[in-house]
């Protein structure tokens, strides 16, 4: 069972104060969008065995979105960081790359 | 026979005699026995049947690894089954009963099972119940069923409580023997936060049993020592009887306390489930003693060797009064000259090994025990009890060299580290061939959160037999593990031990190594499901290779001790079989619990009205009191009707929705969400959310709204209230609060964060009270306090007053069709406010109505249900809801969606309404049956009913449905397939059936 | 008002050494905007006569006070009777400022747990490190009681104040009353 810091209000909360919700980083297709993007933005996953970013809400903590940057199959947590961002932060990135080589996730390297 | 000595067992106390019953027998025990030492002292050798041949079985074992001495325990709500008697303490009254036989342990009918046991190999279920197929139902499966299952289960309430404990630490030690109390003692001088767990009733492992020195002392003083230091540390907490039972990601663990166990008559919970968080966890957790595979090794009387050493030392329980020793390695020895220390005849060791061992068989020899080297056991004679061995070279294929009388045989096979806990969260192991077992390896240890290695392993656990490095292990597993948790141990000068020295051991995975059939298919692996030597290589042969088809194949390993006795001969067998190094063929995945845990300490206090928590509105006790029947709605329990003396739930529904057409209903509606959206740039997110528009609602005014998921799917409706320039109430569905809360906030806080809003779940801050029914303006104005008239609150406006001395927000808005208020007030006076409406609504007829009369009141009314109309494939163009769609909007949630083009599809299923032709009622859920049938030879279909009610005001049955091209078929007839086969006809209706043109809510 | 109730009806339970209570009818708020700014901090001082709290810290006493909720929301305490008022008075000091100030006096159940052993009853429940030198008198924490979501502080008395949701106040009042009940873990 999972312990993640909330990036807000400093807590390791362990994995029953957490929601999972799914893929961090989409990139929202609405009205006028192709059919490829927005099948892409609704269902296409990355899913890889390595490096994942994810979106998890403190539920039962201060109410916060926050994302994480963890290794599915050792489940290192790489760090955990705002919502509010369009990419992961450069330490985090480092330290994945510290880890992981060459890794590549998405538009993310 | 098995007896109790007159002197010795340093662990009971002889003047507290104890009663205690097994299989309706009246037994005498001590204070501090075990059940197991108990019942071999009144020479209950045999104590259950094997699962599957039904052999007798005896105890094998002194711990948590026992694989057959399995009983049932207690009566009545303290009865539970598959409980190991050797690790049940004694207690004043302890009943236990023996299981998996019929008519009796002695005499049972199972056994004839063994006479086919030829027919009756490995794989025997898969290949036998397949053909033909018809017979599995009603000959196949009964038979499995009878004769499965070990325990019976209980027939009442547990009658014990349970609970749970979060607990923090730094470093938790698993192990309160030598290793782990040195780990602890380290950690604890550190000033780490530590927990030390040992699963049994007393510290320090093995060391005292085998005698073992330390710093010149018996290893009693230095553990006694070592306690009160831990004791007095205040950052040290010691637990006993606590299992380690699983070891899981980022630092979980489970420990699993057994508070009563031994004594039924404390109080307070049974079992206590400890959910530790630590940094570092050092798994000091012994080692196992393996069998060896030779014919007969299951007969009672036929017993670990160290097993059988720990009754003699700890209860001064004899297991027999002449014990062959049978051994591939130094450690047996001890057990010999322990019992001739206790005045017992042991004829022979039978020592596999050509040379021998070292140090304690020259000790043997010297106290003139007869040592037969490179020799083997050929055959244990004897059926229910041991009367003899059969002696053979070790080398040959079990030609009889010698036989000895005896009625025990103590066995040694090498020492299996208890790995379990290291393995669980994915440590990774090595195969030590020298000792022929399995190591962990240090640096491929679990890793944490960061990376970091979080699980270290001492002493045996880790492969150390000796307990001078067993002690240096544990002191540096200690160190290290409050290193690692930022802590910087001093290193204190480690307690030296000292014992015998050993001759190597020499892997012996068959005796004689040259078996024939006949020996091997009595060579038994796992005692309980009756695996032996001769299953394993079938299953080779058979081409089962991974050891996890090898075991599934064979059940090796699935007993209830999880093949923790099994599992190394078995897969050392397969490796032979295969040709391949043990390592090469791995061992089994090692799953938590360590040994079974009790459910009810997995539930905890979750039970009886803890079970879940029910959520209750401010007016629930007045439900209570009046004939409310609940149904659930989410955690909340709604009325679903008030009955009234005998009357039926129809009836009531009946009643009540008449009742509020014609007179005045109360509905508790509290229970519906809340949520307050506010913010410079809440019109345009309510725009987002909403599919119609919410921006320009006046202050003052209610609008119905739709919501749909980023699929285009409708997943809640309900009313929005503008409160003023800058604020929004929205109505949620009861279920839907809570996850539209949520909603809201993901798009707040993860899209849209430079939007100007906040929103506040305020469903609990009120009691919601609907007055429906044409008499409801009169009551309230009874009530008096606001003018409720058509002109000031029209439909679809809401206002602020004080109603009967209440601070009130009225809403317009009617779910019913009928004229209807909905009230808020703060929920602290819900209770009284509803009281007021009741008496005072008592000369207007009254009466509340629940969820049953407010479905079908809208279902005549044609209102959709979420949940009903919808199921998570369904739009709102499917319902014929375009009007609440904005045209102008270029954007919402769902709405690029919606222009896919199969949800842009004419011919999809749309919402209609059905009457039957004879007026019964649809069975819902029931499909439209259409010509022909699908790929499948199932009937095609064109659309399924979504809700169907009797109607009390129309006297008939109604339904609404969705069926394919359902708007342009109004008047055509279609048929719908009932349960029982049959089909009934039902006219395409508009679905508003009641009051079409809104003449009475508008009044 | 003479005819409010709380969830809990003033129910009072002692148990060994350790009293559960309703703490009857308390004015709370829930204050949405930005935590650093100044009119904020007056808006808070106004009505609660305190100042805006830290990161997960309650400076509620007697009754009068404030918790930090999330990175943008507090929970204010005032007098029940004077919640509206105090709601009033945030809206005019904050009008300039975008934020959301809501009476949820209603919404809430409210109960304390002292004396000894109460950090353990705490510790059947929560997934929360209670230990004394940890969690200290003024800390405040949004968790879970068992299966529901709750807020809690210690206070400089050593009790502890359970804020919960009102329609499972009854569950969480019976779920520390039965831990209490089963006796001490001698642990923490």
């Amino acid at each position: 069972m999972l312990t993640l810091q909330c990036p807000y209000c400093g807590v390791d909360a362990e994995e029953t104060e957490l929601q999972g919700g799914g893929e961090a980083h989409l990139k929202r297709f609405g009205p006028g969008s192709n059919d490829d993007d927005f099948e892409g933005y609704l269902f296409l996953r990355e899913n890889q065995k390595g490096i994942h970013f994810e979106r998890w809400r403190h539920a039962y903590g201060c109410g916060k979105w926050f994302l994480a940057a963890r290794h599915t199959n050792t489940l290192e947590v790489f760090g955990t960081y705002p919502a509010q961002s369009t990419e992961p932060p450069q330490h985090i990135k480092d330290a994945i790359s510290a880890k992981l080589p060459g890794w590549k996730w998405g538009n993310f390297s | 026979m098995s007896t109790r000595l007159a002197k010795g067992g340093r662990l009971i106390d002889s003047t507290k005699p104890l009663d205690f019953t097994f299989n309706g027998k009246r037994l005498k025990g001590y204070e501090g026995d075990s059940l197991a030492s108990a019942l071999l002292a009144n020479d209950q050798m045999m104590v259950g049947r094997s699962f599957k041949y039904h052999r007798p079985r005896g105890i094998v074992a002194s711990g948590a690894e026992e694989p057959n001495a399995l009983v049932n325990l207690g009566t009545g709500g303290k009865f539970e089954p598959n409980q190991r008697v050797t690790t049940q303490e004694l207690f004043d009254g302890l009943t236990a009963t023996s299981q998996n036989h019929w008519p009796s342990l002695e005499f049972d009918i199972g056994a004839v099972n063994q006479l086919f046991a030829r027919f009756l190999p490995a794989g025997f279920y898969y290949k036998m119940f397949i053909h033909p197929r018809p017979f599995w139902k009603h000959i196949y499966e009964p038979f499995i069923r009878q004769s499965a299952g070990l325990g019976k289960a209980p027939t009442e309430k547990d009658a014990d409580t349970y609970e749970h404990f979060y607990f923090y630490c730094d470093v938790a030690v698993i192990g309160g023997g030598i290793a782990g109390l040195a780990a602890a003692l380290e950690a604890g001088r550190s000033g780490a936060r530590v927990l030390v767990m040992e699963q049994e009733a007393h510290w320090g492992g093995r060391a005292v049993v085998d005698g073992v020195m330390i710093d010149g002392e018996p290893a009693e003083q230095w553990i006694d020592n070592t306690l009160a230091e831990l004791d007095a540390m205040e950052n040290v907490t010691l637990r006993e009887r606590m299992m380690g039972a699983g070891v899981y990601d980022h630092g979980y663990v489970l420990g699993y306390e057994r508070l009563t166990d031994h004594d039924p008559k404390l109080a307070g919970p049974r079992h206590r489930l400890w959910r530790i968080r630590t940094k570092q966890i050092v798994t000091a957790t012994g080692a196992i003693e393996r069998p060896l595979s030779f014919a007969g090794n299951d007969i009672p009387g036929v017993m670990l060797a160290a097993a059988m050493r720990d009754y003699l030392v700890n209860y001064g329980v004899s297991v027999g009064d002449r014990t062959v020793v049978v051994t591939n390695n130094d450690d047996a020895y001890r057990t010999a000259l322990a019992l001739v220390d206790a005045g017992l005849v042991v004829p022979a060791i039978i020592d596999a090994r050509p040379q021998g061992g070292g140090e304690l068989m020259e000790e043997a020899i010297a106290r003139g025990i007869r040592v037969e080297k490179g020799r083997g056991i050929a055959k244990v004679k004897g059926r229910a009890r041991v009367t003899g061995v059969a002696i053979c070279a070790q080398e040959g294929e079990g030609a009889v060299l010698a036989e000895i009388d005896c009625d025990a045989v103590a066995m040694s096979g090498g020492w299996s580290p208890v790995v379990h806990l290291w393995s669980h969260c994915g440590g990774k192991l090595n195969w030590d061939a020298d000792q022929a077992m399995f190591r962990p390896d240090a640096t491929r240890a679990p890793t944490g959160d960061k990376g970091q290695p979080f699980v270290i392993t001492a002493g045996t656990a880790n492969g150390h037999l000796y307990s001078a490095e067993v002690l240096v292990d544990g002191y540096t597993a200690g160190r290290t593990a409050a290193q690692a948790a930022g802590f910087t141990p001093a290193a204190t000068e480690a307690a030296v031990g000292e014992d015998a020295s050993q001759a190597p051991l020499l892997p012996i995975w068959l005796m004689p190594q040259g078996a024939g059939h006949a020996l091997k298919s009595k060579a038994w692996l796992d005692f309980q499901n009756d695996v032996k030597v001769s299953d394993i290589q079938l299953a080779a042969r058979e081409g089962y290779e991974s050891v996890e088809h090898a075991k599934r194949y064979t059940t090796i390993g699935m007993a209830t001790d999880q093949g923790k006795l099994s599992n190394i001969n078995g897969l050392a067998i397969l490796s032979q079989a295969l040709d391949e190094a043990i390592p090469n063929v791995g061992t089994t995945t090692f799953r938590p619990p360590y040994t079974p845990i009790s459910m009810g300490s997995i539930g905890g206090a979750a039970r009886d009205e803890l079970f879940q928590p029910i959520r209750k509105t401010p007016i629930q006790g007045w439900h209570d009191e009046n004939g409310a029947v609940y149904e659930p709605v989410g955690q909340w329990r709604r009325p679903y009707t008030f009955t009234r003396g005998g009357e039926s739930k129809h009836d009531a529904v009946k009643r009540e929705i008449l009742n509020t057409r014609n007179n005045v209903g109360l509905l508790d509606a509290s229970t519906l969400g809340k949520i307050i959206v506010k913010g410079p740039d809440a019109g345009k997110f309510l725009d987002m959310l909403y599919t119609n528009m919410m921006s320009n609602l006046p202050v003052g005014k209610c609008r119905y709204g739709l919501m749909c998921s980023e699929n285009g799917f409708l997943m809640d409706d309900g009313v929005v209230a503008r409160i003023d320039e800058e604020t929004w109430l929205c109505h949620t569905t009861t279920g839907g609060a809570d996850r539209i809360h949520g909603w809201m906030e993901d798009w707040l806080q993860c899209e849209w964060w430079d939007w100007k809003v906040y929103t506040a779940n305020v469903t609990e801050q009120y009691a919601q009270i609907a007055v429906v029914g044409p008499k409801g303006r009169q009551l309230l104005e009874k009530l008096g306090g606001m003018d409720v008239s058509k002109e000031t609150l029209p439909f679809m406006q809401w206002a602020d007053g004080v109603l009967g001395g209440f601070n009130a927000r009225v809403y317009r808005i009617s779910f019913s069709g009928e004229l209807s208020y909905e009230i808020a007030v703060p929920a602290s006076q819900g209770r009284a406010f509803w009281d007021a409406l009741w008496s005072a609504g008592q000369e207007f007829g009254v009466m509340p109505y629940g969820t049953e009369g407010l479905h079908v009141m809208r279902a005549e009314k044609g209102f959709i249900m979420i949940g009903d109309e919808t199921d998570g494939t369904v739009i709102p163009q499917d319902l014929n809801l375009g009007w609440a769609i904005s045209k102008k909007k270029e954007d919402y949630l769902g709405k690029r969606a919606q222009e896919r083009s199969h949800m842009a599809d004419p011919n999809r299923w749309k919402l209609v309404g059905l009457e039957t032709l004879d007026g019964s009622v649809l069975p819902d859920g029931s499909y439209a049956i259409a010509q022909g049938k699908n790929a499948n030879g199932q009937r095609n279909t064109q659309g399924r009913v979504t809700s169907t009610y009797y109607s009390p005001t129309l006297g008939r049955g109604i339904a609404m449905g969705l069926v394919h091209n359902g708007p342009d078929r109004m008047g055509e007839v279609i048929e719908f397939n009932t349960t029982n086969g049959g089909t009934i006809k039902a006219k395409i209706v508009d679905p508003v059936f009641y009051d079409k043109e809104g003449a009475k809510q508008n009044v | 008002m003479s005819n409010a109730v709380t969830p809990l009806g003033g129910a009072k339970t002692n148990i060994g050494g350790l009293t559960l209570e309703d703490m009857g009818l308390q004015g709370m708020i829930s204050l949405r905007g930005d935590l650093s700014s100044k009119a904020l901090a007056k808006a808070v001082k106004a009505v609660t006569g305190q100042g805006v709290p830290e990161l997960r810290t309650a400076n509620v006493m007697g009754g009068k006070g404030a918790a930090w909720m999330s990175p943008d929301e507090l929970l204010l305490f005032v007098p029940y009777a004077e919640a509206d008022a105090a709601v009033a008075t945030i809206s005019e000091t904050m009008k300039a400022e975008h934020h959301l100030a809501v009476n949820v006096s209603d919404a809430r159940g409210f109960m304390r747990l002292s004396g000894a052993g109460a950090h353990e009853v705490m510790s059947k429940n929560a997934p929360v490190d209670f230990h004394k030198d940890v969690f200290t008198a003024g800390m405040f924490r949004r968790s879970r009681l068992g299966q529901v979501a709750a807020a809690f502080w210690l206070d400089a008395e050593g009790g502890f104040n359970v804020v919960c949701f009102r329609s499972v106040a009854d569950y969480v009042y019976r779920l520390l009353e039965v831990s209490a009940e089963a006796g001490a873990v001698d642990a923490l």
